[in-house]
């Protein structure tokens, strides 16, 4: 591993990156659509801009006959059409050239014993040091099988000096039982340092930026409590059905897919405390100190509402209804939006409600935090002077069109006192540049690196549970669930959620 | 959008850019840095351009300036403003007649975007003698020359040392960060002490005699230069107790690392382009330490190395007899 102190490192030599070690990446799973799409093009960004080490190498398993040319060709095309930095054939090479692939069933303990033996010769040939780390892009179900092989195959037991990490993707089982459960069959195999658990909202640059424009500014956080803050709405709303997600999706429901780790995680970066440092450490810790202190009303009947889509337009197109999808039951009862009302019970937070909302087959795509402000306590203007004037917010955009809106009161120009709402729009970064990362870029190198700060850990895993699995069995005892029309805005009865508190929510 | 001022004045150029972001609804961009780049006729269209690039990550008013006929009598100033069509910042190219060339400074200052940081940067050949006592260099909390585009390239990297302020640097330097960033990755691994070390490189190269000092004063071991045909640095070896470390890239392109003990591993090494050199030197403002320190030693080796040899025919040292 790393010697006590390279000399060529300075902390105050802030153009060199961060750079992984020699290493390995074992991927599970190389024909589904998160490798296609996300995973190989990272990969071969990550090469692209000089952040892989020389040597790295890339080992696909699956359950085809492939030779190492067919999984080549599989990693050319996905980065050829979805990678982020322009082709470089000096770059491709290179990486293809550790590109290799070990056919096999996740039962056949003989394709593990080829995988050991691929391992190893990586090791001699390209110099990668016994270090690996498995990304498990699988359903859940094959967990505990690849695990357990893994082990049997000794390649859960790491040499001295070198490293063995798996890296496994939500959900992270279906309530907290089943999260309890699997964590346990990880953990059998691998010490909680070595997993990666990951959600990728986190690696978002924007998502990042919460903790920055929170603690490296001074003029948002004295104001960022319940004596100004009048409450905070979350959503992550998406145009799409559930495509050919049908034999996951049904049975697990929005809540699941969504609240429980990507909105749970924005509401813990925007109400933690600040933590004493940013290590890994100290940031969960605070995450988890505000998870804990996440309340769930009493009557959940008036604190959560949830809806499937049903046919009509989204967008200009028509549009089949949840319950029409194929291979979902005529009589399912899995919700496609979630919406729930959440309370902090700290000092910084009492009184202020979270309210979190989820859909699919809503208006429009997008994921954001928006803090509402009171109004002013006193507005020395008449009463139609100030009649377009809203609250002040904050809203911080995560996807798409990553930025940052303030909204806030401002005169209308012309001869009468007339003050109507504003947005000052912030949007730097990210769809711009090739120097900041896409998120799987971020985790990946991360994962390599082995810095974990930005991924959730067992204990937060288990906090979101705990919060939502009661608002889970309570629409489980619920006989009926609300339609909501396809293109729109969700169920009536979340309107009604936030009208019985005299709000609404944000436009999407 | 272009805009045509001809024969013009600061506060006309401030109005028509005001105009040209309202009729366009206001650019949702929040420009984060004035660059302003001094050239020459010859040199703007690649500067513009590199520019341009680098402001799709750091939207930025580019203000280029460029004299002309400054031998003329009569001074005259004219604009043009390019908005919205390449990039999401704003482009003033101000050309400079006359007498008025020697103070571009007065143009530039109320140009300059408020609350943010100013760069300057000299493309081409034409290093300033001080950066940091320039006019249009006193403007900016970040000066970026490139040694390896003047004539005396060794000289000029040495002289831009020797007059080093806090926010100065060099493309030389800049053009270094991914063989640094690669020897650094090399070093965290294991490795027994490094006693010396190799820099190969086309000779005249500002670049490898960076990397020279830098490893040098980093590893407080001597620290030679070769020379090879290039392109560029083709090699760096840091010889150890259990035999030598190496990086070759003897094509521009592909880098081999040779580690005693260890299979060979190839990895692409590039070298980069202008536009990505700009963007790099606009992500980090602060002042770069470690480049003053390489820039010192070298030019401290310099002089010690003209020193000897100057004196070395007419009395011969110690060692030499």
């Amino acid at each position: 591993m790393t010697i006590a102190h390279n000399p060529l490192r300075d902390p105050r030599d802030k153009r060199l990156p961060r750079v992984a070690g020699p290493c390995v990446l074992v991927l599970f799973g190389v024909t589904g659509d998160l490798s296609r799409k996300k995973l190989l093009p990272a990969i071969y960004d990550l090469a692209n801009r000089g952040l892989l080490p020389p040597g790295f190498s890339l080992v696909g398993f699956a359950r085809r006959a492939w030779e190492h040319e067919d999984f080549r060709q599989i990693a050319y095309d996905s980065v050829k059409q979805y990678a982020r930095t322009p082709f470089r054939e000096d770059v491709w090479r290179h990486l293809a050239e550790g590109i290799h692939f070990v056919p096999g069933e996740f039962s056949d303990p003989g394709a593990f014993e080829a995988l050991a033996m691929a391992l190893k010769e990586l090791d001699q040939t390209r110099g990668t040091g016994g270090n690996y780390a498995f990304y498990l892009s699988i359903p859940p179900k094959f967990f505990p099988q690849v695990v357990e092989q893994l082990r049997s195959a000794g390649l859960a037991e790491r040499s001295a000096g070198s490293w063995r990490r798996v890296v496994i993707e939500k959900p992270f089982g279906h309530d907290l039982a089943s999260a309890i459960e699997l964590n346990d069959t990880v953990h059998r195999v691998f010490p909680e340092e070595s997993i990666f658990r990951i959600d990728h909202y986190l690696g978002k640059e924007t998502v990042q930026n919460i903790l920055a424009l929170r603690f490296a500014n001074e003029m948002f956080e004295p104001i960022w409590n319940r004596s100004y803050v009048d409450h905070v709405q979350i959503t992550m709303a998406e145009d799409i059905g559930i495509g050919g997600r049908a034999g996951y999706y049904d049975g697990i429901g929005a809540a699941r897919d969504v609240i429980q780790n990507h909105l749970l995680q924005l509401l813990a970066l925007t109400a933690m405390e600040p933590p004493t440092s940013f290590s890994a450490e100290a940031v969960r810790a605070e995450k988890a100190k505000v998870l804990s202190a996440v309340r769930i009303p009493g009557d959940l009947s008036l604190a959560t509402a949830r809806g499937q889509y049903a046919a009509g337009w989204q967008g200009g197109v028509k549009v089949r209804g949840y319950l029409e999808e194929e291979g979902i039951p005529a009589d399912s009862r899995t919700e496609t939006y979630a919406a729930v009302k959440l309370e902090i019970g700290n000092r910084r937070w009492a009184g202020v409600p979270f309210y979190l909302r989820t859909g699919k087959r809503l208006s429009r795509r997008v994921t954001e935090v928006a803090v509402l402000f009171q109004r002013a306590p006193h507005l020395p203007f008449s009463e139609t002077d100030t009649e377009e004037l809203g609250q002040n917010a904050l809203v911080i955009r995560v996807q798409p069109d990553e930025g940052i809106t303030v909204r806030f009161g401002s005169k209308v120009p012309g001869s009468s006192m007339e003050v109507r709402d504003v947005n000052m729009d912030f949007a730097y970064g990210e769809s711009f540049t090739e120097s900041s990362p896409e998120a799987y870029e971020r985790l990946l190198l991360d994962v390599l690196i082995g810095d974990p700060p930005l991924f959730p850990r067992q204990e937060e895993v288990e906090l979101s549970w705990r919060i939502l699995d009661p608002v889970v069995e309570y629409w489980a005892g619920q006989p009926a669930i609300d339609q909501y029309k396809s293109g729109g805005y969700g169920p009536d009865s979340a309107d009604e959620l936030m009208a019985r508190d005299g709000r609404a929510w944000r436009r999407l | 959008m272009n805009i045509d001022l001809a024969d013009t004045t600061t506060r006309r150029i401030q109005d028509a850019l005001t105009q040209a972001r309202h009729l366009m609804g206001g650019p949702a961009v929040g420009m984060v840095l004035t660059l302003i780049i001094v050239t020459d006729e010859s040199a703007q269209y690649d500067a513009v351009r590199a520019a341009t690039e680098a402001s799709r990550e750091h939207p930025c008013r580019v203000l280029t300036v460029i004299s002309r006929d400054a031998r003329g009598s009569s001074s005259r100033l004219d604009a043009e403003i390019r908005m919205g069509e390449t990039g999401p910042g704003e482009t003033v190219l101000l050309r400079m007649y006359g007498p008025l060339a020697e103070h571009a400074d007065s143009v530039v200052t109320p140009l300059l975007m408020p609350d943010t940081p100013v760069v300057t940067w000299w493309p081409g050949g034409r290093v300033p003698e001080t950066p940091s006592r320039d006019p249009l260099g006193r403007l900016a909390q970040r000066r970026v020359t490139d040694s390896y585009a003047a004539r005396d390239r060794l000289g000029t990297l040495a002289r831009l040392a020797e007059r080093y302020a806090p926010g100065d640097t060099d493309f030389a330097w800049t053009r270094l960060t991914s063989w640094r960033s690669l020897l650094a990755a090399a070093l965290d691994q294991d490795h027994a002490e490094i006693t010396a070390g190799e820099v190969a490189a086309e000779p005249d190269s500002p670049s490898a005699e960076l990397l020279a000092a830098w490893l040098s004063v980093r590893l407080g071991v001597p620290v030679s230069r070769g020379t090879s045909d290039g392109p560029g640095i083709t090699g760096v070896r840091l010889v150890t107790g259990r035999g030598d470390i190496e990086i070759c890239r003897p094509d521009g392109r592909v880098a081999t690392l040779r580690r005693p003990g260890q299979p060979d591993r190839q990895v692409a090494l590039l070298r980069r382009p202008m536009p990505e050199l700009l963007a790099e030197e606009l992500r980090r403002l602060d002042p770069d330490e470690v480049y003053r320190e390489a820039a010192m030693r070298f030019a401290k080796d310099l002089a010690a190395g003209k020193g000897r040899a100057e004196s070395a025919p007419a009395a011969p040292g110690p060692e030499a007899t």
